[in-house]
């Protein structure tokens, strides 16, 4: 499949496209295992993966109206990022925020709007990049050896639907995993009320909102909750488990992975280190 | 002075309306709206196209509001109408009591409008002894409730049937006790039938207005009961209320908007009754008023202009960001505080009564993005809402804990290495912390999360730590 965006002008036929993984603060500190997905699932795509030192996208100061510092974190990941064919992220908000935000932050500047410009067009959200730009058709995770068969229900995270466009290529890639039965919940669209800071600044919505999510993933029948953001993640995972609602709930990009052995997101660990 | 707000008590509101059994269960359902707004666009081919030219329509007029507010006058007054201008909503008050004594009026009919909501019309001519009576059911459900809207077009949305029935049984004293007011169809009978009384009596008749157009001097009204019809022809004086950013050049302008109106607001291809009014009663005409007048508001609009908020101007009130926004559907119209609830509010309201009342209104978003997403002109709500949280950053008007939790993050945020070893050892203590149970029930500093959620604790060491070994 021919590569839809431009990559910044660079030539990548002939050799392996060199992908900097931003990993996101979020699975850098919570979830690392997210992050050997996603090298795993772009390795096996033909990629070479890199992680250069990095923190955060900037996302809780640009929300906070905090421009300044979003800007000296933004040009530190350009920066950080300018050696890469591609930008990865597993998670549509911070590949939103460094894809469709991060030029704004520059207008009016002399210097920086063509480096923040060849940075957005090489950036992408992990399952869309798979899908939309590496072609990918098929992963070659399953999950027949379990009985019975794994039934999951996805939830689009806002920023990857809206800013990005992520819908399809989950589902498309989901679909063809053996013993994995997906059903639609009800209002999949719908903000899950996770909103980065939103959620312990207007705590008391924020729980309401996530309420009527996690009755309509409970409505499905489902035992697996996907979604391609860890906060989200965070967000329904704590809620169904205070409700006692026996979900397990995963990004889904494990599941894409096959890292399935590891336990599922806010239960109890193992103690192994994740694996390769 | 306009209606007074209780934005800045935003909390305590949402904490009553997330409490009120009553209005939970209304929001409950969901609106429906939304459901029928997918319908409506995906059965119209163009609605993509005509969404962009609704906004350019608008965006045209706003750069040459000037010229189509003088076209637009000179054609009123062609045609025997009187236009006011009301630089705030005292002005405007008093241009209409002046209007209402003149024909020594006793009652006054409304037809639905925001904007004299946003005067407080109501109280201030009931104080100088006019009497006003909403016309449209669900405004006439909130004013015998002494309520204000909680939504733009539907007032009375927070509200069951069962508390309806209460209410006409509470002050229709004069219908016997024993009626049957069980059915959404008895009740609307019962309003009827007294409505209609007050149509024939009514002095004035009040209209808000969906569009002026400059063209012809018209003002065009969408509603589903025709009670603006009733409003604005039987009564010897029809008003009408409307701001600055209603105008639109031309009758095909209108027609444009029109097609994006309804659709997004309720999923219909058109309201049941659009009306056009154009002065006051022709020698040859059958009916109208015999006096007509324009009170033409700006109240902080005209600030508007040019600056940072201007796109807001392009609002054409359809109420599709409120019926598609979380926040909103969670807390209803009321916990806003102010005459415009939900993204469109939580963007306009600041620009209207300052940011330092209603700070909070563009803070309670998840940036969702579903509003803008809907919006028939293509507001970009979101980015509103964060210019307006960095007017408020720059201002110092954010919480202190905020600001210094956001301080600490940003040092470290900004220096890669000692964030590295900063979540290392956080990543490190939360996951000794949850380790039998892989979650936390409570948190330091993050009570908000685990008030209601669990916190999950991280696997072990962070990524970039455990990437750096295995590439060794």
């Amino acid at each position: 499949m021919a590569e839809p965006e431009p990559d910044g002008g660079r030539k990548t036929e002939g050799r392996p496209k060199r992908v900097g993984l931003f990993v996101t603060c979020l699975v850098d500190l919570i979830r690392p295992s997210v992050g050997f997905a996603a090298a795993k699932l772009l390795e096996d795509a033909g990629c070479v993966v890199e992680v250069p030192l990095q923190s955060c996208c900037g996302q809780p100061a640009f929300n906070s109206g905090d421009r300044a510092t979003t800007r000296e974190i933004a040009e530190a990941v350009i920066t950080a990022f300018a050696p890469y064919d591609y930008v990865v992220a597993p998670s549509g908000s911070c590949a939103g925020m460094l894809k469709t935000h991060y030029p704004e932050l520059f207008h009016g500047d002399p210097n920086w709007p063509p480096k923040a410009e060849s940075f957005a067009d090489r950036t992408f959200e992990l399952v869309s990049f798979l899908v939309d730009v590496l072609g990918v058709e098929k992963v070659s995770s399953r999950l027949d050896e379990q009985t019975p068969p794994r039934h999951a229900t996805y939830h689009d995270s806002c920023a990857g639907l809206r800013e990005l466009g992520v819908k399809a290529q989950p589902r498309k890639l989901l679909a063809g995993i053996a013993g994995l039965m997906l059903t639609e919940m009800r209002d999949p669209d719908v903000c899950c009320g996770f909103g980065g800071t939103f959620c312990v600044k207007y705590a008391d919505i924020s729980n309401a909102i996530v309420g009527r999510k996690v009755d309509n993933i409970a409505a499905t029948g489902a035992d697996l909750l996907l979604a391609g953001d860890l906060g989200c993640l965070m967000n329904m995972a704590g809620r169904l488990q205070r409700d006692g609602k026996p979900i397990a709930v995963r990004h889904v990009a494990e599941v894409l992975a096959g890292m399935t052995d590891l336990p599922p997101i806010g239960e109890r660990s193992t103690g192994r280190r994740p694996t390769r | 002075m306009t209606l007074r707000a209780t934005s800045p008590a935003f909390k305590e509101n949402v904490r009553e309306a997330l409490s009120d059994v009553q209005l939970q269960k209304a929001l409950g359902g969901g609106l429906g709206f939304t459901e029928q707004r997918r319908r409506a666009a995906e059965k119209l081919p163009e609605f993509e196209a005509l969404r962009d030219s609704a906004r350019d329509i608008k965006n045209h007029t706003l750069a040459h509001l000037d010229l189509y507010l003088e076209a637009y006058e000179e054609r009123v007054v062609a045609t025997g109408g009187q236009v006011h201008y009301a630089v705030d909503a005292e002005a405007a008050r008093t241009i209409i009591l002046d209007i209402c004594r003149t024909a020594a009026a006793k009652t006054v009919t409304k037809g639905k409008t925001m904007i004299a909501e946003e005067i407080g019309l109501n109280d201030f001519l009931e104080q100088n002894g006019v009497v006003p009576v909403e016309t449209d059911l669900g405004e006439y459900i909130i004013q015998i409730r002494h309520e204000t809207p909680s939504h733009i077009i539907a007032p009375a949305i927070h509200l069951n049937k069962e508390q309806v029935e209460e209410d006409f049984r509470r002050v229709h004293t004069h219908l016997p006790p024993d009626r049957n007011l069980s059915e959404p169809a008895t009740l609307l009978a019962e309003a009827r039938a007294i409505l209609r009384e007050k149509f024939l009596a009514a002095d004035v008749g009040i209209t808000g207005a969906n569009f002026l157009v400059a063209e012809t001097g018209s003002s065009i009204i969408v509603t589903n009961e025709g009670n603006g019809d009733l409003t604005q022809t039987l009564p010897k004086i029809h008003i009408v209320l409307a701001t600055i950013e209603k105008l639109v050049p031309t009758l095909e302008d209108a027609a444009q908007l029109l097609r994006v109106l309804a659709r997004s607001a309720t999923g219909q291809e058109m309201a049941v009754y659009t009306t056009l009014s154009t002065g006051p009663r022709r020698p040859d005409d059958p009916d109208g008023p015999a006096q007509y007048h324009v009170v033409i508001l700006d109240n902080g609009r005209s600030a508007m202009l040019g600056g940072e908020f201007q796109d807001m101007l392009r609002c054409i009130r359809c109420g599709a960001c409120m019926n598609h926004c979380p926040v909103f559907n969670a807390i209803g119209g009321h916990a806003y505080g102010w005459v415009y609830p939900g993204p469109m509010g939580a963007v306009l309201t600041p620009s209207l009564i300052g940011v330092d009342q209603a700070g909070h209104l563009p803070n309670a978003s998840t940036f969702c993005g579903r509003c803008e997403e809907v919006c028939p002109v293509r507001i970009p709500l979101p980015r509103m809402m964060r210019s307006w949280r960095e007017r408020e950053f720059e201002r110092h008007l954010s919480p202190a804990t905020v600001r210094s939790g956001l301080a600490v993050w940003a040092f470290f945020a900004k220096r890669p290495r000692l964030y590295g070893l900063a979540t290392g050892i956080a990543a490190r203590a939360l996951s000794l912390a949850g380790i039998f149970t892989g979650r936390l029930r409570w948190l330091p500093l993050a009570s908000g999360w685990t008030r209601y959620r669990d916190f999950p604790v991280p696997q072990g060491a962070t990524f970039q730590s455990q990437w750096k070994r295995r590439k060794r």
